[in-house]
């Protein structure tokens, strides 16, 4: 079964964002960028199954700049196959990056596509859904387990605890967290990379209108909280805490 | 046009969330519907009705919605989505889950995890895992919302909609329910208590949070964790908070043994007063702490639950 992997560009998860003066959006130059945390263990799931011998191929898709050409070489140095780099400069919001991703699927038929559960950037939460949605396939987000045979048995993270289903493929996946832990690409690996293939195509030739339908008016910072004070003792804590906050 | 607010419910109970959702509701328009999809969620419907502004409550009691499925819920959804021009669910597992769904059947954007309604059309939500506010104005026909709780004041229960029942629809059978695992607990529910206990890697293993349970039951408290407790095997995933874990904002939350990650602080850092108890005097939390005590948890937590049952 081919399966394949969309990975985003995001400001590494590491890195302090600063909101620009002019309230449009967040410093984006001279600032690093890396592979969505989500979507790495996105990639080392595809890997694992095919390790297993469950999965035949891997391909991993990234909808972005010409700079995403270096996420989607990550991805091949953990292990993928081959890339797709649709490129664009443009802001690709999840409906487009949906209608895009389903362009390439109609092409590439894998069985099984897995994305990371949320991008770190904008914080959206809904590319697999959507995705999901327009093929009219079955979908397992926040998936922490999954089990491929006949059907796809996905343990998910729910907020009481962790839930079970049965999913018809071919499916949508999103993973959570706990799904696995990402390996780190060796040096070999990551010279092999750079002779995999990646093609790249454009919302154009896809023939997406992916034109953005949520205007960013402005990006604030949140209001900061006051720094507080330090207290001695249990006893000074729970005196301030019954005394001066009266919350217990 | 009316708005249509998706209840979540559990156990024939209705989830508070759904209240501060029906609350942003009000904030955009007054003609509002609560869609209660279920079986025999009759008592839930009942619930429902005594929200306060609501005009009516649609019921959908039907074998294939016991589990909220995504899958068949979306189309439950997208079917009744022309006489309305913004649909709202909470921002939990269930209505993270169905919305962009039913958004992307529609053909719109979805607005996510909005924490304020600036007017009809425009919305404040959190990016960068909180780091950021974005104020976006949506350009679709039908708003597809989803909700922070932790931004809006619950609604109240003193209304009486009617309740109209309203057929299912069609099963894509995409998916089946196997099985759950729900953590029992005698404490209040995380995203709903007045109190939070968290515990962190300085608890050190999972052995210790008896120690914090210990608290929250002296305080009726919930018990929360961070990111690194919950990957460390200490507790079970559903008590984690954080980015991607539960956003709170309770009136007291006391966090122990937690560094204050970005990603955790994300979590809790609207709650109204933060208490942190951490032997590095450098960490972090101690920055968004109202209370701070740098001490060594395993002498500082006991002392607490003998100071607490003195008063």
């Amino acid at each position: 079964m081919k399966v394949l992997v969309a990975v985003k560009r995001v400001i590494d998860y590491n890195v302090k964002i600063r909101v620009k003066a002019d309230q449009t959006g967040v410093e984006t130059a001279n600032v690093k960028f890396s592979m969505n945390p989500f979507d790495e263990i996105a990639v080392e799931e595809a890997v694992r199954l095919k390790e297993a011998g469950k999965a035949s191929e891997i391909v991993v898709v990234s909808i972005g700049p010409a700079q995403a050409q270096e996420t989607l070489r990550t991805a091949l140095a953990m292990g993928a196959d081959r890339g797709v780099l649709v490129q664009t400069d443009d802001e690709v919001q999840p409906l487009a990056v949906a209608k895009l991703l389903k362009a390439v699927i109609d092409s590439e038929a894998p069985g099984l596509v897995i994305l990371g559960k949320q991008a770190i950037d904008d914080d959206s939460n809904q590319t697999g859904q959507m995705l999901a949605a327009l093929l009219g396939w079955s979908q397992g987000t926040f998936a922490s387990k999954i089990v491929l045979g006949d059907t796809l048995t996905v343990t998910r993270e729910v907020d009481g605890g962790l839930e079970t289903l049965s999913l018809k493929l071919p499916a949508v996946v999103t993973s959570d967290l706990r799904l696995n832990e990402p390996r780190y690409a060796s040096l070999p690996n990551i010279m092999k990379a750079k002779k995999k293939p990646i093609d790249t195509t454009s919302p154009a030739t896809l023939g997406v209108d992916a034109a953005p339908r949520l205007m960013t008016l402005k990006v604030e910072e949140p209001a900061k909280r006051a720094a507080g004070i330090k207290v001695a003792d249990v006893a000074t804590l729970v005196d301030k805490l019954k005394n001066e906050a009266k919350v217990i | 046009m009316a708005l249509l607010v998706l209840a979540e419910h559990e156990g024939g109970a209705l989830k508070p969330a759904t209240l501060n959702t029906v609350a942003a509701a009000q904030k955009i328009g007054a003609d509002i519907h609560v869609l209660v999809a279920g079986e025999n969620c009759a008592a839930v419907a009942a619930a429902a009705a005594k929200i306060s502004g609501i005009a009516k409550v649609l019921v959908a009691d039907a074998a294939l919605y016991a589990h909220a499925l995504a899958e068949p819920l979306a189309t439950l959804i997208v079917g009744l989505a022309g006489g309305y021009g913004h649909i709202l669910a909470p921002a939990t597992a269930i209505g993270k889950n169905v919305m962009p769904r039913v958004a992307a059947l529609l053909d719109v954007a979805q607005i996510s995890e909005i924490v304020a309604v600036v007017a009809a059309d425009t919305f404040v939500r959190p990016i960068y895992a909180g780091n950021a506010l974005a104020t976006v104005q949506s350009k679709d026909a039908i708003k597809v919302i989803t909700v922070r709780a932790t931004g809006f004041e619950a609604a109240a229960l003193d209304g009486a909609a009617t309740i109209e029942t309203i057929a299912a629809a069609t099963d894509p059978a995409l998916s089946a329910f196997v099985g759950q695992e729900l953590s029992k607990s005698e404490r209040p529910e995380l995203t709903s208590a007045r109190i939070i206990i968290s515990g962190g890697r300085g608890m050190q293993s999972g052995d210790n949070f008896p120690l914090l349970e210990a608290v929250a039951d002296k305080l009726g408290a919930a018990v929360g964790a961070s990111r690194a407790a919950v990957d460390a095997g200490f507790v079970a995933n559903d008590l984690q908070v954080g980015q991607t874990g539960k956003i709170v904002a309770p009136d007291l939350y006391i966090a122990v043994g937690i560094s204050g990650a970005i990603q955790h602080l994300a979590g809790m850092k609207d709650s109204k007063v933060i208490v942190a108890i951490n032997k590095d005097e450098e960490a972090p939390i101690f920055q968004v702490a109202d209370y701070g005590l740098v001490a060594d948890l395993f002498k500082a937590i006991p002392e607490l639950t003998a100071a607490l049952d003195k008063k």
